[in-house]
């Protein structure tokens, strides 16, 4: 069985897809300059609806994490990593995510990680690796 | 007393798993034992509340809603209400307070019917929720495998124990003091108490929640009847007030909270009594994951944020002879997972003084419900005036 999917629609469908060119984006107002997330159509900082995907750096913070080990459906390797990450360059967004690429008893509160895509069809899921 | 609401009686079904009876006769059940207790008839009830109401995606989840209760009892009804968009479970109690006070019902039956171990041993006629494609909040975590609620809350307790020095000895207390409740109390799902050494070694969820920080899936239902001041003496049953209530919302995607809305309803509760936390008697809160309960025994006041590992540690001050009972029916861990009303039912009993073997000493006049994690919390503050 697969990692579940989220449902492309017209609100997400940038956050989902962006990893194609290797971009994390979130939605950013043209007005305020505040980033919200997750994405809508108006600006939760200043109810403008001028907000469009815009590009951060790709790096974050580990703001929080829990080491997984119950398979909740079949097939689902365990243990991973999963962690709630503060994204650089948006402020006061946060991403839920999984550390990859190393043991899972190395990731602590404050590591800096780095996006990285992993491709499902359409979607490019945006998870993270610790910077070095 | 014109403009207050009272709890006048509470009702429970049994709790079980894989449970054949039919959800609508189990929440009949706790209907039947609640009007029996309050000394009501079905003809007096004219208001039906509860949460989340029927949830047609996940029926195991709430198999029943309040227009099934209201056509399937004849019910002759004013007011209703079932909805998950509300502060939390408890909050659709605190909501039937604010319906009797302002005359839109006499008297509300308040419920939560359970059915999740059944839907899953009979998954064709319960069908459990479908992933494959996820929106909403969902969207945020199930994506990363972050599947259960178990996963969003232990990336706080983490964060707790990094941060204030929560060990998992102190965790282990709720647990445990809901474990040894839950042996006093002949209703509840488990009935063997939890010692320290089973709890350490017990496996991994999510760290650092083991198996026993979780509540199990159970079939049941809890019923507590909320009645207006001026309907109060039709009610055979030593009323109880609802002094107070709070509630508070957060944003709806766990992973963009940095404090549990739990922290919140505190401040919000304590301004609205003259009431105080050293005058509670007991709390019941909310023990879906273990680390629940300490974030309202934080965010309510009872400790310092921070604190909450240290405030129980070696369980003493919690157990049921201690300076502040909790969970003193088990909690969900120990009781099963009733989802939110068993908190409440179990106050309304204590400050009765009909807990049983599982009684606390003394005269309690004052206890604190709370449900919910997360963004979502609701608190109620009840009193023996």
């Amino acid at each position: 069985m697969p990692r579940p999917q989220p449902r492309l629609d017209p609100d997400n469908r940038f956050f989902w897809t962006g990893g194609a060119d290797g971009k994390l984006r979130f939605l950013q107002c043209q007005d305020c300059q505040q980033f919200i997330h997750p994405p809508a159509p108006v600006c939760r900082h200043c109810l403008s609806e001028n907000v469009e995907p815009a590009a951060v750096p790709g790096t974050a913070v580990v703001d929080s994490y829990t080491i997984n080990h119950q398979a909740w459906y079949p097939g689902l390797e365990v243990p991973f990593v999963i962690a709630r990450v503060a994204i650089d360059g948006a402020p006061g967004v946060y991403l839920t995510t999984n550390i990859i690429n190393c043991p899972v008893d190395e990731v602590d509160i404050g590591d800096k990680v780095r996006v990285t895509f992993q491709q499902e069809g359409e979607i490019y899921l945006p998870l993270f690796e610790k910077v070095a | 007393m014109r403009g207050e609401a009272y709890i006048t009686g509470v009702g429970q079904s049994q709790i079980g798993q894989k449970l054949t009876r039919h959800p609508l006769l189990l929440t009949l059940d706790a209907v039947k034992e609640a009007l029996a207790d309050a000394g009501l008839t079905i003809g007096q009830i004219d208001g039906v509340g509860t949460y989340p109401g029927r949830s047609a995606g996940y029926l195991g989840f709430s198999p029943v809603g309040a227009d099934e209760v209201i056509d399937a009892l004849g019910i002759d009804a004013r007011w209703r209400l079932g909805a998950m968009e509300i502060s939390a479970q408890l909050g659709a109690v605190a909501a039937a307070a604010d319906a009797v006070k302002n005359g839109h019902a006499r008297h509300v039956i308040c419920f939560r019917t359970v059915y999740e171990a059944a839907a899953m041993a009979r998954p064709e006629e319960y069908p459990p929720l479908r992933r494959e494609k996820v929106d909403g909040f969902s969207q945020w975590m199930a994506p990363f495998n972050a599947i259960s609620a178990a996963c969003w809350t232990a990336q706080y307790a983490t964060r707790h124990m990094k941060r204030y020095g929560m060990t998992r000895e102190q965790l282990a207390q709720i647990a445990i003091n809901g474990r040894a409740n839950a042996a006093l109390n002949p209703r509840a799902l488990v009935q063997k108490p939890l010692t320290m050494d089973e709890y350490m070694t017990s496996r991994m969820v999510s760290t650092p929640l083991c198996l026993h920080d979780c509540d199990r899936f159970t079939d049941a239902s809890t019923v507590v009847i909320v009645s207006g001041g001026d309907a109060i003496d039709e009610v055979k049953a030593t009323p109880i007030r609802i002094a107070a209530s709070a509630g508070a919302v957060d944003r709806v995607s766990w992973d963009q909270v940095e404090w549990m809305a739990s922290y919140r309803t505190g401040p919000d509760l304590w301004k609205k009594t003259d009431y105080k936390p050293k005058d509670v008697d007991t709390v019941q809160f909310y023990d879906g994951f273990s680390f629940l309960t300490i974030t309202w025994l934080e965010g309510l006041g009872f400790c310092e944020v921070g604190e909450g590992g240290r405030f129980i540690e070696g369980g003493k001050r919690i157990a049921i002879d201690g300076e502040l009972p909790l969970n003193t029916f088990g909690g969900q861990i120990g009781a099963g997972r009733l989802h939110g009303f068993g908190f409440a039912h179990e106050a309304v009993v204590q400050l009765r003084g009909q807990g049983g073997a599982r009684q606390i000493p003394g005269d309690p006049r004052v206890a604190v419900a709370a449900s919910g994690g997360g963004p979502l919390a609701a608190a109620l503050l009840l009193t023996k005036d």
